[in-house]
C-alpha cells in the first residue's frame, strides 16, 4: 500500500499527485520532486550500464528513514513515482511492479479518452478510484 | 479481412465529409488538410501509448523509427513499411509501395491530385506517435504513382 502516488509528465511537471491526507502533503511533494533527479540519472545511465535495457520499471530510487521511493518510466517519458512506508516490509518487488502496471494501464486508458488533452492535469474518476485502491487505508 | 475495411471506409468518409463541409461553410480548402492532420495527431498519441505499454525501452531515435515502420505500421495497416532510408541527420523517408488507404483509389496516375487528402491523416498519425515518444517532427507525404507513397519525417532538434 502506497503512501503517495504521483504521475509526472515528460516536461517534469506533475499531472497527478495524491497522498495520504493525515501526513504533511508538502513533504511528499518535495520527496517526489527530488526523486525526479534520481529518475533522470537512471535513464541517462541506460546506454552504459545494463541497468534497464528492457524494462520500464526502475526499482527503488532511494530510501529515506521513513519511506522508500520507487520509480517507473513509460516509453512516452511519463514518470510514475510511488512513495511507500518503510515499516511495511511485506511489500515485495513483484507487488510494486504490479501496482505500476495497473497505473500504466489506467494512464493509457486516460490517454485514449477524447475529453483528455495530453498535458493537462488528470481529472478522471476512474483513475482516482484505482489510485485509492492502492493507497493505504487510513481510518 | 473485415476489420481492415472498417477503418478504410471510415477514413474515406472522414475525408469526404470534411471537404463537403468546407465547401458549404467558409470555403477554406487549406484548413481541411490541417484538420485531418491534427485528428491524426491526437489519434497517434493515444495509439502509441497503447502500443508501447508492453514493449521495451527504446535505445535511440533510429530504434523508434524502426518501431514505427514495423510494429506500428503492422498494427494499423497490417503490413510493414517497405523501405526506410535516412541521412543520419534527422531526415527519414518511409516508403510504402502499397499503401492501404490508397489501393482502392487507383493503380497508376489517375486521381493523383486527390491523393494528398488521403495522406494527411496518416502524416498526423506519425507525427502524433513521435511526439508522444518525445520527438518533435514535421511529416510530409508525396505520391508519384499510386498506390506507392513516401512519408518524409524531419526531426526538429530543440
Amino acid at each position: 500500500m502506497a503512501v503517495c502516488i504521483a504521475v509526472i509528465a515528460k516536461e517534469n511537471y506533475p499531472l497527478y499527485i495524491r497522498s495520504i491526507p493525515t501526513e504533511d502533503e508538502l513533504k511528499f511533494h518535495y520527496t517526489v520532486h527530488t526523486s525526479l533527479d534520481v529518475v533522470d540519472e537512471k535513464i541517462s545511465a541506460m546506454g552504459k550500464a545494463l541497468v534497464d535495457q528492457r524494462e520500464l520499471y526502475l526499482g527503488l530510487l532511494y530510501p529515506t528513514e521513513d519511506y522508500k521511493v520507487y520509480g517507473y518510466v513509460t516509453n512516452s517519458k511519463v514518470k510514475f513515482v510511488m512513495v511507500v512506508d518503510s515499516s511495511n516490509t511485506a511489500l515485495r518487488d513483484n507487488e510494486i511492479r504490479s501496482m505500476f502496471r495497473k497505473l500504466h494501464n489506467s494512464y493509457t486508458d486516460i490517454m485514449c479518452n477524447p475529453f483528455y488533452n495530453p498535458g493537462d492535469r488528470i481529472n478522471s474518476r476512474a483513475f482516482d478510484n484505482m489510485v485509492n485502491s492502492m493507497m493505504m487505508q487510513v481510518c | 479481412m473485415a476489420d481492415e475495411a472498417i477503418f478504410l471506409l471510415l477514413h474515406n468518409e472522414m475525408v469526404a465529409g470534411l471537404y463537403r463541409a468546407a465547401e458549404q461553410g467558409e470555403g477554406e480548402n487549406g484548413r481541411c488538410t490541417t484538420k485531418l492532420e491534427s485528428m491524426g495527431f491526437r489519434v497517434g498519441q493515444g495509439l502509441i501509448e497503447r502500443f508501447t505499454k508492453d514493449t521495451a525501452r527504446f535505445k535511440d531515435e533510429l530504434d523508434i523509427m524502426k518501431f514505427i515502420c514495423k510494429d506500428f505500421w503492422t498494427t494499423v495497416f497490417k503490413k510493414q513499411i517497405d523501405n526506410l532510408r535516412t541521412n543520419h541527420q534527422g531526415i527519414y523517408v518511409l516508403q510504402d509501395n502499397k499503401f492501404r488507404l490508397l489501393t482502392q483509389i487507383s493503380a497508376g496516375k489517375q486521381y493523383l491530385e486527390h491523393a494528398p487528402k488521403y495522406l494527411a491523416f496518416t502524416c498526423g498519425l506519425i507525427r502524433g506517435g513521435l511526439s508522444n515518444l518525445g520527438i518533435k517532427s514535421i511529416v510530409t507525404a508525396e505520391v508519384s504513382s499510386m498506390p506507392a507513397c513516401k512519408f518524409q519525417v524531419m526531426i526538429q532538434k530543440m
